[in-house]
């Protein structure tokens, strides 16, 4: 669609006072080259009815970068070629009428060093509300070596976590404890030792659990860390229990984490609502503090979720792994929300890969260097349970936190029968792949096999083996891949 | 008591034969078998006793088994532990680690609760066979 050539207009026209097209203003450089150096964006634009795609997408890279609405005199003072983000590509979404990719290079000298909040207040700021387009959506970034390394990167990351758990080989596993609101302060502790005795490595708080009436936040965390050791005693395993410090204010959330970290927690956890900056000092707390942080994704869905209009999740992901939390929630594929399989793989390799290569196919846009960031464990959470084992193995590999909540806490026997299932369970699974079995054709197989001796098992089985959630997905991939011939 | 360390503990004692397969998995992705041994199980020790070092140059699965049962005659009574190295960039550590020997008895842990300010306790965990110098807590 690169048709329409530059119409930069040049010389002292171009600083004539009045309104002047965003194409003619410098932000449609379709001979722009990006620089190695430049910060990229692809945007899904989708213009109001008879407004021009390349004016449209002109108009984006001008408002997220150093246009206004009217000529100003005052551009005349800078170097405003390198300033002005350029829109160098347009391509029509495949198969989709009135939506355009736009591929927009922003100079790195535009952005704060190390600081998510200055990047995001000009990529998604005044841009997402104006009045030429009807809606307007991040779909990925690329980001340049040079501005990767101004970022901490996860504060302990997958390699070091595992070591500090002694844990390798195998997907981690956790509950969140459920109801997720209500049980007192040592009614909750018990749930956290009868799962953790019973064979998980975590147990979790839920997003909305900080410090309300039926339960304060440290009565919370001493039973929590009473039943951390104890569990620890009974299995000679290390174990933890990601206590949620979000609160109102910074000082809050310090003050909560300290007490984590003198009870001898290693984790603590941190909601998405808080926002990037707070994300940004708590995982710099956590890496003084020798502290695993988990990220629940609380409140993205407000914006990942529809095709149209926001952010992409792989963005945030990419967000989150410069932020440097350690865990981020980044999909189930076969559990109760969101994503489907190509989609979700790409999250994925956001956070565990050293270097992504653009795959229009998992939805990557950008090849994305990572300079040795620490890697990201994602967490698999929501409506999955033991009979999904094989399936869960496959699709989301080993590097992981699989997260069953329900499936344990409901199990007929008992929360403590419930981790042991899934423990078995995934045990079963590893022990069958290692050993070359067709583990994911034979899944159900190897499950009843370990079921024999282990009645836990056989229970979880008898209960949930048949449950699936298959919905279609809001937010599918726009690129197939093409079948190759010699296939 | 069983200590459940290690990525197969939940399912019942690996045989022989069964160990020669995650063997054989660890060789073929090019990690590096090494077996260490102990008697003081505690969660956070972490650098257990070498029997010798990484089979770096070992690419025969029934050589390290060979290994284990020489490990086993010496360290029988205690616990060993089997892991992979992968020293590949961006990992550089340990991929799969699983027990292959228990002593025949475990002792377990003991849990000890010093009372801190407030409402807060400090927790201890040791091992209960500690009490008896290194060598000699499973005999």
């Amino acid at each position: 669609m690169n048709v329409q050539p530059s119409q930069t207009v040049k010389g002292k026209d171009r600083y004539k006072s009045g309104v002047m097209e965003y194409r003619k203003m410098g932000y449609w450089e379709p001979d722009y080259e990006p620089k190695d150096t430049d910060v990229i964006a692809c945007f899904r634009v989708t213009p109001q009815d008879g407004v021009d795609p390349i004016e449209a997408s002109a108009a984006v890279a001008g408002e997220s970068s150093t246009a206004t609405w009217t000529v100003v005199w005052t551009d005349r003072l800078t170097a405003t070629e390198k300033y002005r983000a350029k829109c160098y590509r347009v391509d029509p979404v495949p198969g989709t009428e009135g939506q355009y990719f736009a591929y927009i290079a922003y100079d790195l000298d535009l952005f704060e060093p190390g600081s998510i909040s200055n990047l995001t207040a000009s990529i998604i700021g005044n841009v997402f509300g104006f009045k030429p387009l009807k809606a307007l959506r991040l779909e990925d970034m690329r980001l340049p070596l040079a501005y990767v390394k101004t970022f901490q990167g996860p504060a302990t990351g997958i390699v070091v976590e595992r070591e500090r758990l002694d844990k390798f080989g195998r997907p981690l596993l956790g509950a969140t404890v459920k109801p997720k609101l209500g049980l007192s302060g040592r009614n909750y502790g018990r749930v956290v030792y009868e799962a953790l005795k019973g064979g998980l490595d975590f147990t979790k708080d839920d997003e909305n659990i900080n410090s309300q009436p039926f339960m304060h936040w440290r009565e919370r965390f001493l039973y929590c860390m009473e039943a951390v050791a104890k569990a620890e005693a009974a299995t000679g395993e290390i174990k933890g229990t990601y206590l949620n410090v979000t609160a109102a204010t910074m000082e809050d959330m310090y003050e909560r984490a300290e007490f984590a970290k003198e009870l001898g927690s290693c984790i603590v956890m941190i909601d998405l609502v808080i926002g990037y900056t707070a994300i940004q000092s708590m995982a710099k707390w956590a890496r003084r503090n020798d502290m695993i942080l988990h990220l629940h994704r609380a409140g993205h869905s407000t914006y990942t979720r529809q095709k149209a209009h926001g952010v992409s999740f792989r963005v945030i992901a990419k967000w989150m792994r410069l932020a440097g939390v350690d865990h981020i929630h980044a999909g189930t594929v076969v559990g109760k929300l969101e994503g489907d399989p190509a989609t979700t793989r790409g999250y994925y390799d956001i956070c565990r890969e050293d270097f992504n290569p653009m795959r229009l196919e998992h939805g990557v846009f950008f090849d994305q260097p990572w300079a040795s960031l620490n890697k990201l464990m994602p967490v698999a959470s929501g409506g999955i349970h033991a009979g999904q084992m094989h399936q869960l193995l496959d699709l989301l590999g080993e590097d992981v936190v699989l997260q069953f909540g329900g499936g344990t806490i409901g199990h007929p026997a008992g929360i403590a029968a419930g981790a042991t299932a899934n423990r078995v369970a995934l045990e079963a699974m590893i022990f069958a792949r290692n050993a070359g079995r067709d583990y994911v054709n034979e899944g159900p197989t190897i499950l009843a096999e370990a079921a024999r001796s282990c009645t836990p098992l056989r229970q979880a089985l008898d209960v949930w083996g048949d449950v699936t959630f298959n919905y279609a997905s809001t937010d599918q991939l726009d690129f197939v891949p093409t079948p190759s011939v010699a296939g | 008591m069983r200590v459940t360390q290690g990525c197969f503990s939940f399912l019942p004692d690996l045989t022989d034969d069964d160990i020669l397969t995650q063997v054989q998995y660890a060789l073929e992705k090019g990690w590096a078998v090494n077996l260490e041994f102990t008697d003081d199980p505690h969660p956070r020790n972490t650098y257990w006793e070498m029997w010798g070092l990484p089979m770096f140059d070992l690419h025969d699965a029934k050589g390290v088994l060979m290994e284990l049962e020489a490990c086993r005659k010496l360290h029988g009574d205690k616990y060993i532990r089997l892991s992979a190295f992968d020293s590949s960039h961006g990992w550089e550590s340990v991929r799969i680690s699983f027990l292959v020997n228990r002593p025949p008895h475990e002792d377990g842990f003991r849990l000890e609760r010093i009372a801190g300010p407030g409402r807060t306790q400090r927790y201890e965990i040791r091992g209960y066979g500690l009490d008896r110098p290194e060598g000699a807590r499973y005999r």
